[in-house]
């Protein structure tokens, strides 16, 4: 085990009385509770990290937040294994398992590095344009790229956390508890406001963790540590650290993942592992911070390059020391007690490399006290080093700052280069938002534009994201920003309007020089976005090969399009493009940033709604006695229905042929408790379904039965289904199983916003309901004993009608209605008891039918036994584009009145006579079963190209006729009964004679 | 995701709601003697709006009722909720 040889003797919020162990590529090594991964690794003398997308470059840690490009790693092991996790937002636990990625076979040695030498080969859009020829060889080089590009693996086992969502309102969100998120939110809940306040760290003080700065003549820390302990005691506040807010939707709402468990091995008994909200706020308050920019130079990606940030941030609050010796090049001031925080750690702080012309007095003064040399008007030229950094060359820029003057200057020899190109507020969420943002100049920035108030989305920005780099700015601005929100929501304070702690000042402020890349008089690579592997060169070209939008070199070259959202290259890369364009930036535009902010796991998203609980799932009251009989069944919608039940040995196709001979010589019963139901009553009913079904309503007798079309506005076929007149102004309409629920919203809107004058409701009536269908030759002898007081002849109870009758056996005095239909031609009655009493419906046929083999069939052998005959399923023979005409039910379309989808119908289109049209087929060969989908074609050559004529809707083998039978769809079909078509599938023709389709006469034992 | 103010349940979340597209589009009665083009553009035609835009709104998940709303498609703001049948209204300046 190596000990934290970089670990300091004091300092940092760690833990020095606790270690951990944890293990990085199989090495085992130590850290406290408090640090990272990153800041363990630090300590541990760990250097390379990670090899870069594409060139296969080591690289280090660059960033110590979420900002990181290059620690990217996986973290855990089996189910629980995550690739891509940035280091440096892995808090330390004992026993971590961490392993390096895209390298092989190891980090310190990898074969991808060959990439690097070879980069001619892979300039900016070498995937679109070196790969692309011949094509016939693009599955060779995909195959060849993807191995070597790319991050990390995914889990292979499943993931056994939980994963839960939670929805939540509040007045006043604040993202981000940095100094000037704390202000907001303190003085946001001193209003009374519920407030909700959420930082994606560990711990609360944003900006302040890596500082040594003071409040009130204190530690900043201690100010941070008060205002925690107010927010955590207000009942009003929800604290939620370990939270990144991802997204910032319509009407502010927002949603958030909150780490519950992340920083632990194993989420505590009864925890998920991440939590997703869903926030709905009053008013935003984005005090989401800034970013730091590196500055692009000759092999600034050397391990041992870091954001200046990044190293004070690994001194004060992790304790470590990123490197011995270090050169520090800036172009702000912000860098300045980074050099002075460095030196104080122990680290020899070498020069510090200052752009501007003249360094700001103040700080000067402060760094000459330190011995730190301050070298003004020159620019670090080029990091030396491979695998870490060995030093820089130091330069000088001409006036333009576009080349050298003289030449490679003189090396420092250092193993820690601090860059500060300036920073960039983090506005992503405030672009989700839909406010814009606007450039300054001065400021080298985007910032906040004008945010209408009144607009949907309530938002305000404070502190570095508003682009005040002063911390009494931010707490002033905080404070002021949080309780003028709370006051937007309805929230008042008596008294006194907001104090603010007082910041310890800071020598005045000389303005930025920004500078997107630093001229260099070889061709070393320099990188802008590490994550994505994206050199100014590749910017350059794309310029010069007429890229103009930002949004085109960004795809191009994909530049921002790492897991990073090119949080570090963005505003650099639009500088090296305006510039290679030589126009101003906002001419150039930014990209549009999108949810999530961050990574979102796919466990997250998914919450609970995994394996059972994906979709809710319906059976009928009958689903265990299909159970136990050994059914096998097949999901309708969110129906599981019995699709057959093979009896002992049997296989599918036997099963079936014995269900559809049963049903046809003996008896057979289906569970049609699916069928959708409408229960519609109103003294317009009968207008009403006159306007929705194609056919006539108002001459239906009161118990009669009678099927109907229903139409789109654009005469299509949706849905059909019988529909019965139980009482002059009441009406039971059957659904498809599956279009149930969009039939009762098609007629709701129509009664609702078309036809309020129509007196009618509809109420879902299909769970109220069991019903068994029963249907063959012996069914009417059935249904004697099962309903003993009913008159059953056929002129008593004819075919399409119903009757309301009691059933023997099962209570007494429960309304059944019987209806003399059915979907199999032969003789049928749908039996339809209250729900509750299905199982024993059920059992009672079982019973009484045992004498005539009665035979439960399932979906598949209904499909067999209604495709004989020619009855169209909705979905099947129909798709959206399909008329009446088209299926031969014209002769069912009222001329007499209007109905939904009747104009349509004339139209020049739906009447063209080459339109296709149902048909039955049969083939020569009477085994062969072709597959439904297969193309109908012109000749009996299926060698392409082809133009499809139509094609085979439903196709079953038939143990009645002993042979194979189709339905299809075919151009003009209905013209061309006798003749015969080829059927092409599979490479093949097969040919098959043209029928009208209905190929078996139940006769007159159905009548 | 909007928030939808339902005329019968209150403000609720837009996965409560299914939208119907484009509102105040009658559905003609003398269809019969429409012409091809005519019909055509009552079944198929909607306006693509910047600005303003009328459309139905159901309350799919919740009570089942039909509203009317007017929505800046460049903002989403919601400019007024109001019955099916009634007129457009008016809208602030």
């Amino acid at each position: 085990m190596t000990a934290g040889k970089n670990r300091l003797e004091s300092g940092g919020r760690i833990d020095r009385a606790q270690h951990l162990t944890f293990q990085f590529d199989g090495e085992t090594m130590s850290g406290h509770p408090g640090d990272t991964l990153a800041s363990a690794l630090i300590a541990n003398g760990v250097r390379v990290v990670g090899r870069s997308f594409k060139y296969h470059r080591p690289r280090g840690l660059m960033a110590a937040g979420g900002e990181e490009p290059n620690g990217l790693v996986r973290l855990r092991t089996g189910g629980r294994a995550e690739p891509n996790v940035r280091a440096t937002d892995i808090l330390l636990y004992e026993g971590l398992v961490a392993e390096s990625q895209n390298r092989w076979p190891s980090l310190n040695f990898d074969l991808g590095s060959l990439n690097d030498r070879l980069s001619p080969l892979f300039p900016a859009g070498f995937y679109y344009k070196t790969f692309m020829w011949p094509a016939n060889m693009w599955p060779v080089y995909e195959g060849v790229i993807r191995r070597m590009a790319g991050l990390g693996r995914a889990a292979e086992t499943p993931d056994p956390d939980r994963y839960e969502k939670q929805y939540a309102h509040c007045d006043v969100l604040v993202v981000g508890a940095g100094p000037a998120g704390l202000a907001a939110a303190q003085w946001a809940a001193r209003t009374g406001a519920r407030v909700i306040l959420a930082d994606e760290g560990a711990e609360f003080g944003g900006a302040l963790l890596g500082k040594a700065e003071e409040i009130d003549g204190g530690p900043a820390l201690a100010w941070v540590a008060a205002i925690r302990g107010e927010l955590a005691e207000a009942e009003n506040v929800r604290c939620l650290p370990r939270t990144t807010v991802t997204g910032y939707y319509d009407h502010n709402a927002l949603t958030m993942l909150q780490r519950v468990s992340d920083h632990l091995a194993e989420p505590e008994p009864g925890q998920p592992r991440q939590r997703l909200w869903q926030v709905r706020a009053k008013q935003v308050v984005l005090a989401t911070g800034a970013l730091e920019r590196p500055l692009v130079l000759a092999n600034n990606d050397r391990p041992g390059v870091m954001l200046a940030g990044a190293a004070q941030t690994y001194i004060n609050r992790y304790g470590v020391r990123p490197g011995q010796k270090a050169v520090l090049f800036i172009n702000n001031d912000s860098a300045y007690p980074v050099a002075l925080d460095l030196a104080r750690a122990g680290v020899k702080v070498a020069a510090v490399v200052e752009l501007r012309a003249q360094a700001p007095l103040g700080w000067l003064s402060r760094l000459d006290e330190a011995g730190i040399e301050v070298m003004a008007d020159r620019a670090v030229v080029a990091v030396e080093g491979k695998k870490a950094v060995s030093g820089v060359r130091i330069g000088k820029l001409n006036a333009a700052r576009d080349s050298l003057v003289g030449g490679m200057g003189r090396r420092i020899d250092c193993d820690l280069v601090c860059l500060s190109g300036g920073w960039t507020p983090s506005l992503h969420l405030l672009s989700q938002s839909g406010a814009k943002l606007l450039w300054d100049a001065a400021a080298g920035c985007f910032l906040p534009g004008p945010i209408d108030q009144t607009a949907a989305q309530a938002v305000r920005v404070v502190g570095t994201a508003n682009g005040g780099g002063n911390l009494q700015d931010c707490l002033d601005l905080g404070a002021e920003v949080g309780n003028s929100a709370a006051n937007a929501a309805g929230h008042r304070r008596r008294g006194r309007g907001p104090r603010s702690p007082k910041a310890a000042t800071t020598p005045d402020e000389t303005p930025i020089l920004p500078i997107w890349s630093i001229p260099q008089n070889g061709t070393s690579k320099a990188f802008v976005d590490f994550q994505s592997d994206v050199t100014a060169a590749d910017l350059h070209l794309a310029a010069r090969e007429g890229y103009r939008s930002i949004e085109h070199v960004k795809r191009y070259t994909t530049t921002g399009m790492g897991t990073d959202q090119g949080r570090t290259s963005n505003i650099n890369a639009l500088g090296i493009v305006a510039g290679a364009l030589d126009v101003d930036i906002p001419e150039v535009g930014h990209t549009t940033f999108r949810p999530p902010f961050s990574p979102l796991t796919f466990g997250a998203v998914a919450g609970r709604r995994i394996g059972p609980l994906l979709d809710p799932v319906r059976r009928t009251p009958m689903h265990a006695w299909h159970q136990a009989n050994g059914a096998v069944f097949e999901p309708v919608g969110q129906w599981l229905r019995p699709y057959y039940y093979p009896a002992t040995g049997e296989n599918m196709e036997r099963a079936v042929n014995r269900e559809v001979l049963a049903a046809r010589t003996s008896l057979g019963i289906m569970d049609a408790t699916t069928l959708g139901k409408i229960d519609i009553q109103g003294p317009d009913a009968a207008e009403f379904l006159n306007r929705v079904y194609i056919n006539g309503w108002k001459g239906l007798a009161v118990g009669g039965c009678r099927y109907g079309l229903m139409l789109g506005e654009d005469g299509m076929v949706f849905d059909d289904g019988v529909t019965a007149r139980l009482a002059p102004d009441h009406f039971h309409m059957t659904t498809t199983t599956g279009g149930a629920a969009h039939v009762l919203d098609w007629l709701e809107s129509w009664s609702q916003t078309e036809w309020p004058e129509l007196s009618v409701y509809c109420t879902s009536s299909t769970e109220q309901w069991a019903v068994a269908s029963i249907c063959g030759p012996n069914a009417r002898r059935l249904m004697a004993e099962l309903c003993p007081e009913m008159d059953l002849s056929g002129e008593a109870f004819p075919h399409m009608t119903w009757q309301s009758g009691t059933v023997a056996g099962i209570a007494a005095g429960i309304e059944a209605r019987i209806f003399r239909i059915g979907f199999t031609g032969e003789l049928s009655y749908e039996i339809n008891v209250p729900a509750g009493y299905g199982p024993a419906l059920w059992q009672a046929i079982m019973g009484l039918g045992e004498k005539y083999a009665i035979t439960p069939f399932g979906t598949e052998a209904m499909h067999v036994l209604r495709a004989e005959v020619g009855f169209i399923m909705i979905g099947q023979e129909t798709d959206g584009t399909v008329t009446p005409h088209d299926l031969g039910l014209g002769r069912m379309v009222s001329s007499k009145k209007d109905f939904l989808g009747k104009r349509s119908l004339t139209r020049a289109d739906t009447m063209r006579e080459d339109r296709p049209q149902l048909v039955g087929l049969l083939t020569d060969d009477p085994m062969i079963r072709v597959p439904e989908g297969a193309q109908f074609i012109a000749g009996s050559d299926a060698s392409p190209p082809q133009t499809g004529l139509g094609h085979v809707t439903s196709s079953y083998y038939s143990p009645n006729l002993d042979r194979t039978f189709a339905l299809g769809l075919l151009q003009g079909g209905h013209g061309r009964h006798g003749e015969s078509i080829h059927i092409a599938y599979d490479g093949k023709a097969v040919r098959a004679e043209i029928t009208v389709p209905r190929f078996l006469d139940p006769g007159e034992a159905a009548k | 995701m909007l928030l939808l103010a339902c005329p019968w349940c209150g403000p609720r979340s837009e996965e409560e709601f299914s939208c119907g597209g484009e509102g105040h589009i009658v559905r003609p009665l003398a269809s019969a003697e429409m012409d091809d083009a005519a019909w055509g553009d009552y079944v198929f035609m909607r306006t693509n709006t910047k600005g303003v835009h009328y459309e139905r709104w159901c309350h799919a998940n919740g009570c089942g009722r039909w509203f009317n709303i007017a929505r800046s498609t460049t903002t989403n703001e919601i400019l007024a909720v109001y019955q099916v049948g009634d007129n457009k209204p008016e809208l602030p300046k």
